[in-house]
C-alpha cells in the first residue's frame, strides 16, 4: 500500500508546478545567494573604506598610511570626494570625516593627530603622544575592529624604525643603555631600516603575517560618532529589516484576495458593477499600503516599548519612510497577484522572490558586509532602500530632507509596479 | 405570496434612478450576436427580445453557450459582432450597467462579511449610499428572508441561505433586468420552493427576468416563455405549449417495459421506430389507437409486457426532442 501511496503523491507533485519550484529552485537559489554572499569564489570579501586624516605629517604618520594602504582588505580616502569634477579634490579633515562617518559615506575614519610622529608607538601601552582617534559608526561593529587590529599591523610592520628607536629608550631606561661603540652601530642600523622602509617597504609588509594585539603598539581613541547615544543599539535596523521581509511576505498575501475573488466568481460581479478595474486595483493598493503602514508602526511600537528604540523623537522621517515603505511592497504584492492565477502559485512564488530580496537587500544579513557586488545588487531590492532610508532617520538621525533618494526610488517602484500590474490585469476584465 | 417577500413601509421598491424614457423601450434586445473562443464559437448569431415583466427561460445542454450569452449582456465578455441594447441604451454604458442585475451560477459573495456587509459592499459598488443603501439592503434581506441572520458570517449560512444570499447581492441596486445563471443548483427542495417565491415577488413588481437552468420544472413554473439553445445558436423558442406544439404537434408518447432478451428488444423497438431510454421503449403516436397495435406486435414477437404508460410531451421532452440524448460535459 505505501508505493500506491507514494506513486500518487509524485503524480501530484508533477502537476504541482509551484510546489515543484519550492522543492527545487528555492534551495538552489538560496545557496547561490548565500555562496554569493560568504563564499571565496568571488574572491573578494567586502573592503572596509577607510577615511585617513594627517594631521601630522610625520614620517611616521605617512609610514603608517603606507603600512594601511598595503593592506587588501581596507580601501584608505584621504580626499573628499569632488562634486565638481574641474575641481581639485581637497583632502579630509577631522571635521569632514566625522560628518563622513556619520553620514554613512564610510564605517571608520583615522585621525593622525599632530604630534604622533614625536612618539608614534610605545611597549607595554604606556602612551605619551597624542593618540590617534578612530572614529566609527556604532552600526558596524565589525569595521573598528578590523581597523584597529590592521593598524596595529601597519604599525608594526611599516614602522621598524620607530620599533627600534622606541626599543632603544626601553634598553636605555631598563638595562642601563648602550656603550658608545653599541651605540654607534645601533643608529647604523636605525638609518638601514630607514632606507628599506623607503626603498621597499612592500616586502615588509608582505612579510608580516599578523598584527599586534589589544593595547598595542599605537595609542588609539576609538570613539562612535553614530548611535554612540543610541538605546538598543542595531534595534532600529532590525525592526526596518526584519519589517520589510515581513510587509513583503503580507502584502503579498493580503493582494492574494484578487485570486480568491476572481476564481469565487466574486471578482466578476464586483466587475459588473460600476467598480472599474483600475478602481479595483486602486482600492486594494490604498488598503494594502495602510496596513502595511499599520504593521511597521506596530513593530516600531513594540521596539520602542520591549527594546527602547526612539520612535517618537522620529516621528516624521518614519511617518515618510514608513507610507512609503508600505506603498512600494503594497505594489509589489499587487504585482505578484497579477502575475499568478492560483493561491498556490501565488504562495510560491512570494516565498521565492521575497526571500531572494530579503537576503540580497540586507534583511537578513547587513547589506555593508556583503561583496561589493552584492551590495549593488541589493540596490535593485524594495529591502535596501527602505532600510537604508530607516537607518538615516534612527540611525543617523537625518532630518526628512535627507530622504528623498529613498523616497524617490520606493515610490517610483510602487508606481511602476503597480502600473504592470494593472496592465496585466486586463486579463480579468474582459473574456 | 409570503409577506416576507413583499417589501413593507420605506423599504419598499427603492426606485433606480433609470427609468425608461418611453414606454416601448424594450428592456433587453440582443441582436446577431457572436462570441468565439478561439476556434470555437460558444455564442453563434443569437437574437432574443425580453420584454418588461417577463421571465425568459434559457435551456441548454452544458457548453450550449448559455452563461456566456448572459457574461456578453451583463458586460464581462465582449462579443465580436452583434449589439446588446438595455432599456435602449448599449452595453458597458453605466445606465446598461445599473439597469442590469446579475445573479451569477458561482456563490460570489465574500464569506468573512456578514449578510448585511455584503449586501453593503455590493451596494455600494453600485453607486448607492445613505438611507437610500440602508433601505435596499433591508428590502433585499426581507426579499431574500435573510433579516433574522442579517448578522451572520457568509461561510456560516446554509447552502439555501448562501444561495438566497447571492440573489440578493444580484439586486441590491433594484435592477429592471435581472439575469439569474442557474439560481437553484445544489438547494434542497425547500429552499428551491422559496426561491420560486422569490422570483414570483421580482416578476409581481414587473421586473424583467432571463432564468437559465437545467431543471425543466422550474422552467415550465416560472417562466413565459423559453429559449432553448444548442452550439451557440436558439434552435426554438416560444411558450411552453408553442414549443410543444412545433416539436410534438399532437403526438403523444408512449412509455412500455418488456421483459424478456435485451437484444430481441431492442430489435423490436428499432423495427417500430422507436427509441430505449433508460430501459423503456419510447415511441411517438399520433392517436392513442395505435398503443393496442404496438401491443400487440410486442406479443407476436414473445415480448412479455411490463408496464405501460401514455403521456403528452413536455418540455424535457422537446428539449430532448431538439438537443439529442449525447452526453453533453
Amino acid at each position: 500500500m505505501i508505493v500506491p501511496i507514494v506513486r500518487t503523491a509524485l503524480m501530484a507533485l508533477r502537476r504541482d508546478r509551484p510546489a515543484l519550484a519550492m522543492s527545487f529552485i528555492l534551495p538552489i537559489a538560496f545557496f547561490s545567494i548565500f555562496a554569493a554572499i560568504f563564499g571565496g569564489q568571488h574572491n573578494s570579501t567586502a573592503k572596509i573604506k577607510v577615511i585617513f586624516v594627517d594631521e601630522d605629517r610625520s614620517r611616521a604618520s605617512l609610514e603608517l598610511e603606507k603600512g594601511l594602504e598595503r593592506e587588501d582588505s581596507l580601501v584608505i580616502s584621504t580626499r573628499l570626494p569632488s562634486k565638481d569634477k574641474a575641481a581639485a579634490p581637497s583632502d579630509y579633515t577631522a571635521a569632514t570625516a566625522e560628518a563622513a562617518v556619520k553620514a554613512g559615506d564610510a564605517p571608520v575614519a583615522l585621525i593622525i593627530p599632530a604630534g604622533f610622529g614625536q612618539n608614534p608607538i610605545s611597549f607595554g601601552g604606556n602612551q605619551t603622544g597624542p593618540a590617534i582617534q578612530l572614529l566609527s559608526d556604532a552600526s558596524d561593529m565589525i569595521a573598528p575592529q578590523m581597523v584597529g587590529g590592521l593598524l596595529q599591523k601597519a604599525a608594526m610592520t611599516a614602522m621598524p624604525a620607530a620599533m627600534a628607536e622606541e626599543g632603544m629608550k626601553y634598553t636605555d631606561q631598563y638595562v642601563g643603555g648602550l656603550t658608545a661603540e653599541q651605540r654607534k652601530t645601533m643608529d647604523n642600523n636605525l638609518d638601514y631600516l630607514r632606507n628599506l622602509e623607503t626603498k621597499d617597504s612592500s616586502n615588509i609588509a608582505s612579510s608580516a603575517t599578523s598584527g599586534s594585539g589589544s593595547g598595542g603598539l599605537v595609542a588609539v581613541k576609538a570613539r562612535s560618532v553614530v548611535g554612540e547615544n543610541k538605546n538598543g543599539n542595531m534595534i532600529s535596523f532590525y525592526a526596518a529589516a526584519i519589517g520589510v521581509m515581513f510587509l513583503l511576505f503580507t502584502s503579498s498575501n493580503s493582494a492574494g484576495s484578487l485570486l480568491e475573488e476572481a476564481e469565487s466568481g466574486t471578482l466578476d460581479r464586483v466587475l459588473s458593477s460600476r467598480v472599474t478595474m483600475t478602481a479595483l486595483l486602486g482600492g486594494k493598493l490604498a488598503f494594502n499600503t495602510l496596513l502595511a503602514f499599520a504593521q511597521l508602526v506596530v513593530m516600531f511600537l513594540w521596539a520602542q516599548a520591549c527594546f527602547k528604540l526612539d520612535l517618537f523623537t522620529h516621528i516624521p522621517g518614519f511617518v515618510v519612510m514608513g507610507l512609503c515603505t508600505a506603498f512600494a511592497v503594497a505594489a509589489f504584492g499587487m504585482l505578484l497577484a497579477s502575475i499568478c492565477h492560483t493561491r498556490a502559485q501565488l504562495g510560491a512564488l512570494s516565498t521565492l522572490v521575497v526571500l531572494m530580496m530579503s537576503s540580497i537587500g540586507g534583511s537578513m544579513f547587513p547589506r555593508f558586509l556583503m561583496p561589493p557586488a552584492m551590495q549593488k545588487a541589493g540596490l535593485f531590492t524594495i529591502n535596501a532602500w527602505a532600510i537604508d532610508g530607516f537607518t538615516k532617520v534612527f540611525w543617523r538621525d537625518l532630518p526628512v530632507s535627507e530622504l528623498w533618494p529613498q523616497v524617490g526610488v520606493l515610490l517610483a517602484v510602487g508606481i511602476a509596479l503597480f502600473l504592470i500590474a494593472r496592465r496585466i490585469a486586463r486579463r480579468w476584465e474582459y473574456a | 405570496m409570503n409577506e416576507q417577500l413583499t417589501p413593507t413601509g420605506s423599504a419598499q421598491s427603492p426606485a433606480i434612478e433609470l427609468q425608461p424614457q418611453t414606454p416601448e423601450l424594450i428592456p433587453l434586445e440582443v441582436a446577431s450576436l457572436v462570441k468565439r473562443f478561439g476556434q470555437v464559437t460558444a455564442v453563434d448569431g443569437i437574437s432574443l427580445v425580453l420584454n418588461s415583466g417577463e421571465c425568459l427561460g434559457l435551456l441548454g445542454p452544458n457548453g450550449a453557450g448559455k452563461s456566456t450569452l448572459i457574461r456578453c449582456i451583463v458586460g464581462r465578455a465582449l462579443a465580436e459582432a452583434g449589439r446588446i441594447n438595455v432599456f435602449g441604451f448599449a452595453v458597458g454604458t453605466s445606465e446598461a450597467r445599473e439597469a442590469l442585475g446579475w445573479v451569477p451560477q458561482e456563490l460570489a459573495l465574500y464569506p468573512r462579511l456578514t449578510c448585511r456587509e455584503n449586501l453593503d459592499a455590493f451596494g455600494r459598488y453600485h453607486g448607492l449610499a445613505g438611507s437610500k443603501l440602508a433601505q435596499s439592503v433591508t428590502w433585499c434581506l426581507d426579499w431574500a428572508a435573510l433579516a433574522d441572520r442579517a448578522g451572520d458570517l457568509v461561510r456560516n449560512l446554509s447552502g439555501g441561505m448562501k444561495r438566497r444570499l447571492n440573489m440578493a447581492a444580484g439586486i441590491i441596486h433594484r435592477p429592471r433586468v435581472v439575469l439569474m445563471d442557474e439560481p437553484t443548483v445544489g438547494v434542497d427542495p425547500q429552499s428551491r420552493n422559496r426561491i420560486f417565491e422569490m422570483i414570483e415577488a421580482l416578476r409581481a413588481e414587473g421586473t424583467a427576468i432571463i432564468y437559465t437552468t437545467h431543471y425543466m420544472e422550474e422552467a415550465e413554473r416560472l417562466c413565459d416563455r423559453v429559449a432553448i439553445i444548442d452550439h451557440g445558436r436558439i434552435v426554438a423558442q416560444g411558450t411552453n405549449r408553442e414549443l410543444i406544439q412545433s416539436s410534438f404537434a399532437s403526438r403523444s408518447q408512449v412509455m412500455a417495459r418488456f421483459a424478456g432478451p435485451s437484444g430481441e428488444i431492442a430489435a423490436w423497438v428499432e423495427r417500430h421506430q422507436g427509441r430505449l431510454v433508460d430501459g423503456a421503449a419510447e415511441f411517438t403516436i399520433e392517436q392513442s389507437t395505435q398503443i393496442a397495435g404496438l401491443l400487440d406486435d410486442a406479443a407476436k414477437a414473445g415480448l412479455e409486457l411490463v408496464d405501460v404508460s401514455l403521456r403528452r410531451p413536455n418540455l424535457e421532452s422537446v428539449f430532448l426532442h431538439l438537443t439529442g440524448r449525447e452526453l453533453r460535459d
